[in-house]
């Protein structure tokens, strides 16, 4: 077992864990934060998506004991104190850019980390910034709306329509 | 038919609501079935086999039982009858060929990934560590696994996937228009054609798909209460209930079944599963909570595959276009077992053969085949995603054949408008439908006139990147669905669906369903519909479903059935609150029944301002003070529907490619779809329907497919191999409606869910094969890969089988260090 303190969604944790553990393992099991999940074994699918210290990692991909003395926001740490949602949490619900939900939160952190480096993508910089997120509902169709409208670069009737 | 659909001002129908479930979905706040804890929860690990076919001559688990924390390890033998059986719930002909299904084999494994132990242990982590320390000697068998080769063994010698069965044909099933009386003798019409007409003969690979929904199964099983509370990521809690219960011998009242929020199934989670079965067995045994939750390896491995056929086709046609007969002969691999709907799949697939064309004779046949590989099952579509690839493809050779434009050759042989409702030649009633409309509309959006003399230009100067344009006009049954005609076809249940308004003592206002939601939208349309139907707000309803306690009947979700079917109950139950409040306001607005009009969630006395809002109403029979003498004091209702007719959702799909012929590589360049779905409840969740569909038929037009190598291992079974598109790979759709009410419901909806999915794949592939035709191609093989598409250019043919397309993860010469 080894000892970590890091902070997350602005709470400051502390564990034994076993060295093995994945973060995304340690974020559900050990701290209930369930909102971020587990899709795949192979670090393909990027529904465990979270940010450490600022920037996206798959969850699944980074060992807890890596994000030792690190800040961690996962989808349930996105929105203000207040319940006021990220822009980019209220553009996939006002583009419709989730069915089932089940990838969401990744996208969710990804287009959020994607955003902050490119705040004015193109289509094409949307689709390749996604390239490691999957998702098997909306075809990515309002997906990439919803990234265009949390980036203000269309319309959110625009967003909205086929 | 309006080319377009305007809500009236004030109602919710035909409004493009943001969904209700979003909230939560969108901040983490989220009820998978991997989340539940409970205390003292258990955790379980399966122990699989890897060969596709072996005798188990032993399991030795002492060194597993040994490991840290491991509570038990068992093995079929140990659960014994307590683990019921996987159920098939269609057996197509009396005869059907059907091998035993035990959740975990005692002495046989059938295919590679079947379950021969379980692991129990405190945590998921030594429960996978102990699964390795479970030893299996297998004793190898022969196996079945090439689909043609399994087919003809019992006649010369080949492997058996069941040997104690003696055959691997688990069913033949036909349909013949001149046996039914619903057309001609298309042998006639073949012989006739080939004297005097055109005569189309193919054969077509439907590849084996994977649903690959994103939510990995889970299963949670609590016995500690005095009912056994399973949670499931199931698209079917109410069928999974019914099959626990008659197959393990516990009353079905002691069973509850919760789908919490489900991560997607497209099918793939309409399955009673080996998985559930054997968590439900752990659980009653050991008589605490234990969860499973496969790894995403476990479940391309083991979850229902899809599709799997090989189909020969032919088409007889006069030397003019006039289709004149079409023959279907389909081999459809089952895999190990026959699954819930198993056999089922290739013959829903049979009423759509003929699809939007007027054949006079039409014959069907498919010969269901048992190998040792992974069971398959209803995918998105079911049956019909072959039928219209099958019939889409062939009228786009017809029209090469005759040197006619594509859509010309369909237009000459469809359904006219007028002609509406068409009794087909496979016997099925289509109700209403637009086919001109909706094919000039989807013309128009694609620019067809541009883009084909774009492409003759290509062609004309010889680009190496050519242009292909690909049409399919599709129709599918769906809304499952009648159930004297699923009778008749011998499936064993109904298609009915239930709904229940309960009206709340505050104003609220609680819709129960049957169906099964696990991202379709169900909580946001049907708040809009019962919106409008009863006059309340949008807001002040809640729609309960997934739970059998809670919406105690009803048969979920699938077949694109929760509106047309669920939602037709929907609006009779409320129809029924309506009526039932209709005396009481009579009775406290001290008029008579007949004077009293219901608009706008009101009871109005004709010609005064006297009135009275529904809600209020709900509120007096709540307190029931002062009700009508004999009436009792509750307007909630429940409706159960049973559909008379299944439903025909259409449209014109029109797909525009670029193929480099000197690398093979397919690059998407436009979609356009105008598809007839009757009225829209909510044209953003049917614009999100549609653009899925698209992108999973097109996936199998392009990238999907599961592979196995000769050993009968999967070698797609994670998603390095298995090829999901990703938004990289992936266009942005132009989509449009003409609307044809249907006739058959209320609302004059017709399913969604299905349809992208249904037309995509051959107008994804009639456009490669259209970029290809000046190089002597008509036929590529899906996925339509590179490697395919390049070999096909410079060798004819279709290009060739997948064998073992796996990149390989090792250097071989290194392998022994894996």
């Amino acid at each position: 077992m080894t000892r970590i303190n890091l902070t997350v969604d602005g709470q400051r944790v502390a564990d034994d864990v076993e060295p093995r553990m994945l973060l995304v393992q340690y974020l559900r099991e050990k701290l209930g934060k369930t909102g971020t999940v587990v899709g795949c074994d192979t670090s393909n699918c990027g529904a465990c998506t979270v940010h450490l210290d600022g920037r996206s990692v798959k969850s699944c991909n980074v060992l807890a004991v890596q994000a030792d003395g690190g800040e961690v926001t996962t989808i349930e740490g996105l929105a203000g104190e207040d319940g006021q949602l990220h822009p980019v949490q209220e553009a996939f619900r006002e583009c419709h850019g989730l069915q089932c939900g089940y990838c969401t939160p990744g996208m969710i952190m990804q287009t959020v980390d994607l955003l902050a480096e490119n705040p004015s993508p193109s289509e094409e910089a949307i689709r390749l910034g996604l390239e490691g997120n999957l998702c098997r509902c909306t075809g990515y169709h309002n997906i990439v709306r919803a990234v265009q409208h949390a980036a203000g670069t269309t319309g959110a009737a625009e967003g909205a329509s086929a | 038919m309006t080319a377009t659909q305007e809500p009236a001002a004030g109602t919710e129908i035909g409004r493009d609501r943001r969904r209700k479930e979003d909230q939560r979905l969108i901040t983490g706040r989220t009820r998978w079935t991997d989340n539940i804890t409970l205390p003292g929860m258990l955790h379980l690990a399966m122990v699989r086999s890897p060969f596709p076919h072996a005798r188990i001559t032993g399991i030795e688990t002492e060194a597993a039982k040994q490991s840290p924390n491991v509570v038990a390890v068992l093995t079929g033998a140990d659960l014994g009858e307590a683990q019921g059986a996987c159920i098939n719930a269609w057996p197509v002909v009396p005869d059907q060929v059907t091998p035993a299904h035990l959740p975990m084999p005692v002495d046989r494994v059938a295919f590679a990934g079947e379950t021969v132990a379980v692991v129990v242990a405190r945590s998921a982590a030594e429960a996978r560590d102990a699964a390795e320390l479970v030893e299996v000697d297998y004793e190898e068998l022969p196996a079945a696994l090439d689909l043609k080769d399994a087919a003809a063994a019992h006649e010369n010698g080949g492997a058996i996937a069941h040997p104690d069965l003696g055959t691997n044909v688990s069913a033949v099933w036909r349909f013949d228009s001149a046996e039914a009386g619903t057309g001609g003798d298309v042998e006639a019409a073949i012989a006739e054609a080939r004297e005097n007409g055109i005569v189309i003969e193919r054969e077509y690979r439907q590849q084996r798909l994977i649903p690959a929904f994103m939510e990995p199964r889970s299963t949670v099983v609590d016995p500690t209460g005095e009912q056994i509370t399973v949670w499931s990521a199931t698209q079917v809690p109410h069928i999974l209930r019914f099959a626990i219960a008659a197959t393990t011998g516990v009353p079905e009242s002691k069973i509850r079944v919760i789908a919490p929020d489900v991560g997607g199934g497209f099918g793939g989670k309409l399955q009673q599963t080996p998985e559930e079965m054997i968590t439900f067995a752990v659980a009653r045994r050991l008589g605490k909570p234990v969860k499973f939750t496969e790894t995403r390896s476990e479940s391309l491995l083991t979850a229902h595959h899809g599709r799997d056929q090989w189909q020969r086709l032919t088409l007889a046609a006069t030397k003019d276009g006039h289709v004149t007969g079409l023959k279907v002969d389909l081999l459809a691999d089952l895999g190990a077992y026959v699954a819930i709907v198993g056999g089922g799949v290739p013959v829903l697939g049979a009423f759509m053969f003929n699809a939007i064309y007027k054949f006079p004779a039409y014959q069907f046949q498919t010969t269901n085949v048992l190998t040792n590989k992974t069971w398959t099952d209803a995918y998105r579509g079911a049956g019909r995603p072959e039928a219209t690839f099958a019939i889409e493809r062939l009228m786009d050779e017809l029209a090469a054949e005759l040197g006619k434009d594509p859509l010309e050759v369909r237009e000459l042989n469809w359904i006219k408008h007028e002609e509406f409702p068409f009794t087909t030649v496979a016997g099925l009633e289509y109700d209403s439908g637009n086919y001109e409309a909706a094919t000039a509309r989807a013309k128009e959006m694609f620019g067809y006139d541009a883009l084909r003399a774009e492409q003759a230009e290509r062609r004309a100067r010889k680009d190496k990147v050519q242009l292909g344009i690909g049409v399919s006009t599709f129709t599918e049954m769906c809304g499952l669905a009648p159930s004297r005609v699923l009778g008749s076809l011998n499936y064993g249940a109904g298609g009915w669906e239930h709904a229940e308004v309960r009206m709340l003592a505050t104003g609220k206002v609680e819709v129960v369903t049957g169906a099964s939601a696990h991202g379709q939208g169900h909580e946001t349309a049907f708040s809009q519909i019962v919106a409008d139907r009863l006059g309340v707000p949008f807001e002040d309803i809640e729609v309960l479903h997934g739970d059998t306690q809670i919406s105690h009947k009803g048969l979920d979700t699938y077949g694109s059935r929760s509106l047309v079917v669920g939602g037709e109950a929907l609006v009779r139950a409320a129809d029924k609150v309506i009526e039932k409040a209709r005396p009481i306001a009579a009775h406290l607005l001290e008029a008579s029944v007949d004077d009293l009009e219901f608009s706008g969630g009101r009871f109005a006395v004709k010609g005064t301002d006297q009135g009275m809002a529904i809600t209020e109403i709900a509120t007096a029979v709540f307190a029931a003070h002062n009700l009508p003498d004999g009436l009792e004091p509750s307007i909630d209702s429940e409706a159960t529907f049973d559909p008379v007719n299944f439903n025909y959702p259409h449209g014109t799909h029109l797909c525009a490619v670029e193929v480099d012929t000197e690398t093979g590589q397919v690059k998407l360049r436009s979609y356009a779809c105008c598809d007839d779905i009757g009225n829209v409840i909510n044209p953003l969740i049917v614009a999100g329907q549609v653009h899925g569909g698209l992108v999973q038929g097109i996936a199998q037009a392009l990238w999907e497919e599961a592979v196995y190598d000769d050993n009968g291992t999967l070698v797609t079974g994670s998603f390095v191999d298995y090829l999901l598109p990703t938004a990289a790979d992936t266009i942005s759709f132009d989509l449009d409606h003409t609307t044809s009410p249907a006739t058959t419901n209320s609302l004059g909806t017709k399913g969604v869910g299905e349809a992208g999915t249904i037309a995509s794949t051959p107008a994804v592939v009639n456009a490669v094969v259209d970029a290809l035709r000046p190089y002597g191609v008509h036929d590529v093989a899906m996925p339509c890969t590179p490697e395919r598409v390049w070999r096909a250019i410079n060798s004819g043919g279709s290009g060739g089988e997948t064998t073992e397309a796996a990149a390989p993860h090792f250097d071989e010469s290194e392998g022994a260090a894996q």
